[in-house]
């Protein structure tokens, strides 16, 4: 990677890597035009669900809920409790972004998916420790973030003004746990990773039965602790072992 | 109406989510234990939504041959650790899922 790509080329860079990511991510933003649809939301409302909620598994959340006519709390803090992962986003992508000003820091925000999360994500860990080998790093964040927004946006007009009928033989909301395996396993690059993965996963599903889909979380909290700890003792047993992968 | 103000509210509370730490870190250094516990997120979080949308049919956890999406999911799993290629991933996995449904 060149030490100081031109903003132009970071941006071009970010969209062209997010692109892969989008062909999980176009049914999916169609399907959930469908749905909502379906459960009598109307399509103003459903376009602008896409852009002001901005994230997929959450809508599709929200689809279910209207069409069993739950009440305005429960779908708000739904919503928000499905989107609370974002918040470890935050937190991973802040020292890379801390320098920045703020409309900055706000767009790149509102751009924080999952799929925004993973291209960007790997970037920063890609460059490891060092400060910054391309002081135009967020440039690549927008680009990735941007590529999806527009892919978002145009698959839920897909869905929902092409009045696509695409019949629920094809399964093609499957695309969303594919996309997700595609991109967690390049990142098990180590037990602890694997550890991490794996137990999050057996407790989301014995979690699953948890109210306002609180299992993610705390199926998220288990991975990290089972992580840790295993990172922990395995660095007890080899000394100088990996310490600290892509802190900034 | 009253969903339009409900989308509004969500959309508010998921920007503010995505924007906490990005805004906190501006100006504090994280904890040590925060940036090593960060590396796990990924892993967990997508793994964890996998493992529900595979693994779980109708509310209930399915891990039987006859559950399809389990069989292409794990065929995908191999296909991702094999070729590290996303595109060649959904391919795998659809194509075994759709296989599996107009066989059985």
């Amino acid at each position: 990677m060149p030490e100081h790509a031109h903003p132009r080329k970071e941006f071009l860079e970010g969209c062209r890597d997010e692109l892969p990511l989008l062909l999980g991510v176009a049914p999916f933003g169609m399907i959930y035009g469908l749905l909502a649809l379906d459960a009598g939301i109307d399509r103003a409302t459903a376009q602008a669900m896409s852009s002001v909620v901005f994230a997929g598994s959450s809508q599709f959340v929200a689809t279910q809920l209207v069409r069993e006519g739950a009440p305005a709390l429960v779908l708000v803090l739904t919503i928000f409790v499905v989107n609370l992962r974002h918040a470890l986003y935050s937190a991973s992508v802040a020292p890379y972004v801390r320098h920045l000003p703020l409309r900055w820091k706000l767009v790149l925000s509102y751009l924080l998916t999952d799929e925004a999360y993973a291209v960007a994500g790997s970037r920063y860990a890609r460059d490891g420790g060092r400060p910054d080998p391309s002081p135009h790093r967020h440039w690549y964040f927008l680009g990735a973030g941007l590529t999806l927004w527009t892919a978002w946006q145009l698959s839920t007009a897909a869905g929902v003004f092409l009045g696509a009928k695409v019949p629920a033989s094809w399964s093609l909301d499957f695309t969303l746990a594919l996309t997700f395996i595609a991109i967690v396993f390049p990142t098990l690059r180590d037990l602890a990773a694997g550890a991490a993965a794996l137990s999050a996963g057996i407790v989301a599903v014995l979690a699953f039965g948890l109210p306002y889909k609180l299992g993610l979380i705390v199926a998220a909290g288990a991975g990290i602790a089972a992580g840790l700890a295993v990172e922990r003792l395995r660095g007890r047993a080899e000394p100088g072992g990996r310490e600290g992968g892509h802190r900034a | 109406m009253t969903l339009v103000l409900a989308l509004a509210a969500a959309g508010l509370l998921t920007f503010g989510t995505r924007l906490s730490f990005i805004a906190l870190l501006g100006r504090e250094e994280p904890p040590r234990l925060l940036v090593r516990a960060l590396r796990f997120v990924p892993p967990a979080v997508l793994s964890a939504i996998v493992f529900t949308e595979v693994a779980v049919r109708n509310g209930e956890t399915d891990l039987s041959p006859s559950n399809f999406r389990l069989v292409a999911a794990v065929l995908a799993a191999v296909v991702a650790w094999k070729t590290r290629n996303v595109l060649l991933t959904i391919a795998a996995g659809m194509a075994a899922l759709w296989i599996a449904q107009a066989a059985l």
